[in-house]
């Protein structure tokens, strides 16, 4: 990988370790502070083009961006161009042509970032693709195991949900396993995609089994918005074999940690006693995800051609 | 780091020894008393060392002057690479460690301490970087070598040695905590 970020596959080990000691150094320059800015990318322009809605992940990029002195461009395709009908080649050209330096894209066709980079010099910054990929929200969650746990290597982590429709769950994939974490997929059957098999994991459809064995367990969200057939028969159901409620939370072993990328319905995916529990880290994954993604904008934006080589 | 101190260009002269350890331990001692003498016994004075090798050097003149005189006085780490003027040429580097002592700098003396003084371009970053940190109510700056070359208004209050460089050489600080020895090199230049 060079000038843009697309996909977590893309990061070698050191590269990603670069990306998480750069956040952490992003950290420490951003403690104790009177002025919470850093004049690094000033003058720097970067585009939030968001096709689909994302609060959190939208505006994560921004403050991550303005804390850095960027000056920053939001475009949400709702009340924009694009509502009227213009193409995404189209609006990458106006982008283009207003001189931004990156561009963080959230779109729901997979691989729209990568098309995006035939048609614009400056970087581009996968925010989210389909079902693709989601590399920043993998990055920060392995900057949230590695602080508090102090390690990724030999790690057992749990991805429990929705595999299928989940660009989270394939980011971290790639990501953990780089990383060289062992990774173990907890859904339904039917919630797990094609080829599953060849990826470099564990999968299990035991929930209660996996627990006690792993120091991680990612939930993931029920996206029901992308569900147009059954894929489970009650909400009732599923919230019953793969939720995760204080009872199931009792068997996490020692110091065992809980994640969930966000939104997360209470309720169903996890229980609200478990989101607000000792064990979870989801509100250090909503800060450290300003500090991965101003670390990102940094190695991106540096140089003329960007050093995240 | 006023340039990559262990940074060798390639040339054919060898490197010679501008300091070595016992000199450069003769230097810490002679700047912590400087800097007891200039500030009247470091009340109130916080030292900052540039990392890499400003940070070793700021918490051994800090060891130094409580051992003269008794008088702890906090040290920690300034990381500048945010605040340098050439990272769009240059290329994003690796951050370094910043950890500023818990009280703060507001209303503190800083003593800013760097390896090498050379086009002033760090310390002038690091300005800008402690100026977000606070605001102290004075600013000096000690070095361990002073090799000339300035391209900015800026001098040194401590300096260890006067080195005077061509533009060609290279001035390599070598100190025990990062490099496992302690000695200044001084190598390139036109043959």
């Amino acid at each position: 990988m060079n000038r843009h970020l697309l996909s977590a596959a893309d990061l070698d080990r050191d590269t990603a370790t670069l990306i998480l000691d750069t956040a952490r150094g992003m950290a420490a320059a951003m403690t104790g502070r009177e002025v919470r800015k850093l004049p690094t990318l000033r003058g720097r322009t970067v585009v939030n083009l968001f096709y689909e809605d994302s609060t959190r992940t939208r505006v994560s990029f921004e403050a991550a961006a303005k804390r850095l002195s960027a000056d920053v461009v939001t475009f949400s395709a709702k009340g924009s161009s694009v509502s009227k009908g213009e193409s995404l080649k189209d609006t990458a050209l106006t982008l283009q042509a207003m001189g931004a330096d990156a561009v963080v894209v959230r779109h729901s066709a997979s691989g729209a970032p990568h098309r995006l980079t035939e048609w614009l010099d400056g970087s581009v910054v996968n925010a989210g693709d389909g079902t693709h990929e989601h590399p920043t929200q993998a990055l920060l969650d392995a900057y949230t195991i590695r602080e508090r746990m102090g390690r990724l290597e030999g790690l057992r982590v749990a991805i429990v949900g929705d595999v299928l429709h989940s660009r989270v769950a394939r980011s971290n994939v790639h990501l953990l396993t780089t990383f060289g974490a062992d990774v173990t997929l907890v859904a339904p059957p039917t919630l797990l995609p094609v080829g599953v098999t060849d990826w470099p994991v564990d999968v299990s459809y035991d929930l209660d089994g996996v627990l006690p064995k792993v120091d991680v367990v990612m939930m993931l969200r029920v996206q029901r918005e992308r569900m147009n057939d059954s894929f489970f028969p009650s909400a009732r159901e599923y919230s019953r074999r793969y939720g995760l409620d204080t009872a199931r939370m009792a068997r996490l072993p020692g110091e065992a940690i809980v994640m969930h990328p966000g939104p997360m319905i209470r309720g169903m995916e996890i229980a609200a006693e478990v989101a607000d529990s000792a064990r979870s880290v989801i509100v250090d994954q909503v800060a450290n995800g300003v500090l991965v993604r101003m670390a990102v904008l940094y190695l991106l934006l540096s140089g003329e051609k960007g050093s995240m080589a | 780091m006023a340039e990559p101190a262990h940074d060798q260009a390639g040339d054919t002269r060898p490197a010679r020894q501008i300091l070595s350890d016992s000199d450069i331990s003769r230097v810490i001692d002679r700047i912590a008393h400087q800097i007891l003498e200039k500030t009247r016994g470091a009340a109130e004075t916080v030292l900052l060392g540039i990392p890499t090798r400003g940070v070793p050097l700021a918490s051994r003149l800090a060891e130094r002057i409580a051992a003269f005189e008794g008088a702890t006085i906090p040290h920690g780490a300034l990381d500048v690479t945010l605040y340098r003027d050439d990272l769009r040429i240059r290329g994003a580097r690796a951050l370094g460690p910043t950890d500023v002592p818990a009280d703060g700098v507001d209303g503190r003396r800083v003593i800013l301490v760097d390896d090498v003084l050379y086009s002033g371009r760090t310390v002038r970053a690091a300005l800008n970087a402690l100026y977000d940190l606070g605001r102290p109510s004075q600013v000096q700056l000690a070095v361990l070598v002073d090799r000339g070359h300035r391209q900015l208004p800026i001098r040194a209050d401590y300096v260890g040695k006067n080195i005077p460089t061509a533009a060609s050489e290279n001035v390599s600080v070598h100190l025990k905590e990062h490099d496992g020895t302690d000695e200044v090199l001084l190598s390139g230049g036109a043959a």
